[in-house]
């Protein structure tokens, strides 16, 4: 039996170690807790460091600048309270920019659940190409959206776009999709959905390899085997965790969708298409207002981890059988 | 309740054949149960059965009905796992009223809330939820039925698997080795549970197994299956004592049947291990027999030939009211085990030479290709003098 390591057991064996110098009579346990807290502080210690250097410290130095009017490049500032959080929440375009951004989540989400399970199974259900039809839906994940975005701006164009000369052809009515502020954020979501839909069905085709067979052979011999029944009784409820994974990340990732409208849309037209990351963008390094823009990520990271917290807390309760 | 007749199924994985023609009539309201090792083909014929695999050839019958082609659910089968498979987000009671409600009720009125609403469906639901109350009751889990699987031991799952088979009085009952992921003790217990509520119930049981113990302890009749064929098909007494082939008799009892190597010296006389016993063999002079001893059949001797084997004591194992002794044999690669009643062993010691008589009676004869030798035991004045002869 060895007691469990930690890293507060330091202490313990720190005391223990300026036992040794007072007496000898140290019992050889002890000796060995110090030297087992030392390798373990080794162990930790790089990962430890990378946390405090690239993680905390740039969060607690965004925190303290939030409460300054500091201007990128300024040589001086003085502490302003909590004004830049004020402004933020009275400012017209930072509560469309949330607007949107909730909007934009609530579209991506849903979406790319859905459309990722639905191909799932469709490829599951299959028996040929499998591997081929999970590269192709997976490419999008893996490439720049900056350059897939150009595509998507030809395909999109008002005239010789190909999306609107298809609607064209069969008399639907078309539209300036990425100009026109009544649909310029759908069509980004749907860009978003495009994007991450090949993440959700590899997960997803994890999952549905992980479920038992003898959970669906019991389903036959209990009556549930048309499809409908059998999704129903065993293949969502068993998707569940894997579910609850894809709601998260991909919940993070439509937050934080920059690039596209950066590329594509810039915010516009108006504050159309303006989400949180862009604001936060245009504020810091555009207007150099890096102080207000603090204010923004603290709002932003908050957000962030609110969703991230009763998400795992909820979902986990509900998915999670065992 | 039904009988279910199985005629000439075959099946194939791929090219690697399964079941190679396997006929079986299995009487109303009998436990049958198949034994045989891992990769026999006794799931796999149990899920044909079940309707979960397509046979390649033959046809399946469950009463006066031919399935073949029909669905699982069409079959009137309830099928308990290994696994036990129940539905992990489900409650005990939810599980036990699946089957049920699949059958029961509507598409749209199993829908949640909104089904409820719809004429008929909270009286058949009332209706469903009183039957799995009182089958849950009667397994010893009522107590249990709003928990989840995941809060329950592997022997309350059992149970619940159990009851999920058993709420909707299926006309056949299939097991597939029910009790392979309980332990020991547990296991015991729920073996004499299944063979209580096959007497309560009175219905047709198939269940598959390898454990030999279940098989014996449960069944009316065990068929033994090795490499996808039917090597015996008769009540567990039979099995044991009176099997068909060598394999059989290898493949049931614990310690293992004792095989040894004899020539027919002559009529009534066989050589064995540089012994001689007295069993009416029905073959010439000069053919070799295979001789399977159940430990059973020694008994401690203090004299050497006369029907007794000789060997040096290798091990002893203390079972309480039995000893097994572990003898080698001069010429015998393996050790033979002898099962002998403490309270009439004496003096046994390791390295010590014991003799052990054998009850000529209970020893079966196999020819070389592991057929049973069928041989008529002749004690008579006549072979009991020649045997004397042979001694001197």
């Amino acid at each position: 039996m060895s007691r469990p390591v930690t890293l507060f057991g330091w202490f313990d064996a720190a005391s223990a170690a300026s036992g040794i110098a007072v007496s000898r009579t140290t019992s050889p346990a002890r000796r060995r807790a110090f030297a087992e807290a030392v390798a373990a502080w080794i162990l930790a210690g790089p990962a430890v460091f990378l946390l405090l250097g690239l993680f905390l410290l740039p969060v607690i130095g965004v925190l303290l600048i939030a409460f300054t009017d500091w201007q990128f490049g300024a040589g001086s500032f003085s502490f302003v309270g909590l004004a830049n959080f004020r402004e933020v929440f009275a400012d017209h375009a930072f509560r469309a920019s949330l607007l949107n951004t909730v909007i934009y989540v609530l579209i991506v989400v849903p979406g790319t659940v859905a459309m990722g399970l639905f191909i799932a199974l469709l490829i599951e259900s299959g028996k040929s190409c499998r591997a081929f039809y999970r590269a192709v839906h997976f490419l999008p994940f893996m490439a720049t959206l900056t350059a897939i975005a150009i595509a998507w701006e030809a395909l999109l164009h008002p005239t010789i776009g190909l999306v609107n000369q298809t609607l064209a052809a069969i008399g639907l009515p078309t539209s300036n999709w990425l100009r026109d502020e009544n649909t310029v954020l759908a069509a980004l979501a749907v860009i978003g959905i495009w994007q991450n839909l090949g993440y959700a069905m590899v997960l997803f085709l994890a999952g549905l390899k992980s479920i038992p067979q003898d959970l669906y052979d019991a389903a036959d011999v209990d009556g549930a085997d048309l499809w409908f029944d059998r999704l129903r009784t065993v293949t969502l409820p068993m998707l569940g965790p894997v579910s609850m994974f894809i709601v998260v990340v991909v919940t993070l990732r439509a937050l934080n969708s920059f690039d596209a409208v950066k590329v594509l849309t810039q915010g516009g037209p108006g504050h159309a298409s303006e989400v949180l990351l862009y604001t936060l963008y245009r504020e810091s390094f555009e207007y150099l207002r890096t102080g207000y823009a603090a204010a923004i990520a603290v709002v932003f990271l908050s957000i962030v981890v609110t969703l991230t917290l009763v998400q795992a807390r909820v979902m986990d309760r509900k998915v999670h059988y065992l | 309740m039904a009988a279910v007749s199985i005629d000439g199924i075959r099946k194939s994985f791929g090219s690697i054949p399964v079941l190679r023609g396997v006929s079986l009539s299995i009487a109303d309201g009998e436990f049958l149960t198949l034994l045989g090792p891992s990769g026999c083909g006794k799931s796999t014929l149990l899920r044909i059965l079940a309707g979960l695999e397509m046979q390649d050839a033959g046809s399946i019958s469950i009463g006066e009905r031919v399935v073949d082609g029909l669905r699982p659910k069409q079959r009137d089968v309830a099928m308990v796992f290994q696994s036990y498979a129940l539905y992990p987000h489900m409650t005990v009671a939810s599980n036990m009223a699946l089957p049920l409600r699949m059958r029961r009720l509507s598409a749209v009125q199993r829908l949640p809330i909104l089904g409820r609403l719809l004429p008929g469906a909270a009286g058949a639901a009332a209706k469903i939820d009183m039957e799995v109350a009182r089958t849950a009751e009667s397994l010893g889990i009522g107590h249990l039925l709003a928990r989840k699987p995941g809060q329950l031991s592997g022997g309350q799952r059992q149970r619940v698997a159990v009851g999920r088979a058993m709420v909707r009085h299926p006309a056949v009952f299939l097991m597939d080795e029910p009790l392979s992921n309980l332990d020991a003790k547990l296991r015991v217990q729920m073996r004499a549970e299944i063979k209580e509520l096959h007497q309560r119930l009175g219905g047709t049981f198939v269940y598959v197994t390898h454990d030999q113990a279940e098989a014996m302890t449960l069944s009316d009749r065990v068929a033994v299956m090795l490499d996808g064929e039917l090597l015996q098909v008769a009540p567990p007494r039979v099995i044991y004592g009176d099997p068909e082939e060598r394999r059989i008799a290898e493949f049931i009892g614990s310690p293992t049947i004792n095989v040894l190597n004899g020539v027919v010296r002559e009529r009534g006389l066989i050589d064995v291990a540089g012994s001689t016993i007295a069993i009416e063999a029905d073959a010439h002079p000069g053919t070799p027999v295979t001789l399977g001893i159940r430990p059973e059949a020694f008994h401690q001797t203090d004299h050497a030939g006369h029907g007794a084997l000789t060997g040096s004591v290798r091990m002893i194992e203390h079972m309480g009211a039995d000893l097994f002794v572990h003898l080698d044999l001069a010429g015998v690669d393996q050790p033979l085990i002898a099962r002998l009643a403490a309270e009439r062993t004496t003096h046994v010691a390791h390295g010590q030479t014991l003799h052990v008589g054998v009850w000529p009676d209970r020893v079966l004869l196999f020819a070389a290709d592991g057929r049973r030798l069928r041989r008529h035991v002749a004690p008579s004045r006549a072979s009991i003098t020649s045997i004397r002869e042979v001694a001197r």
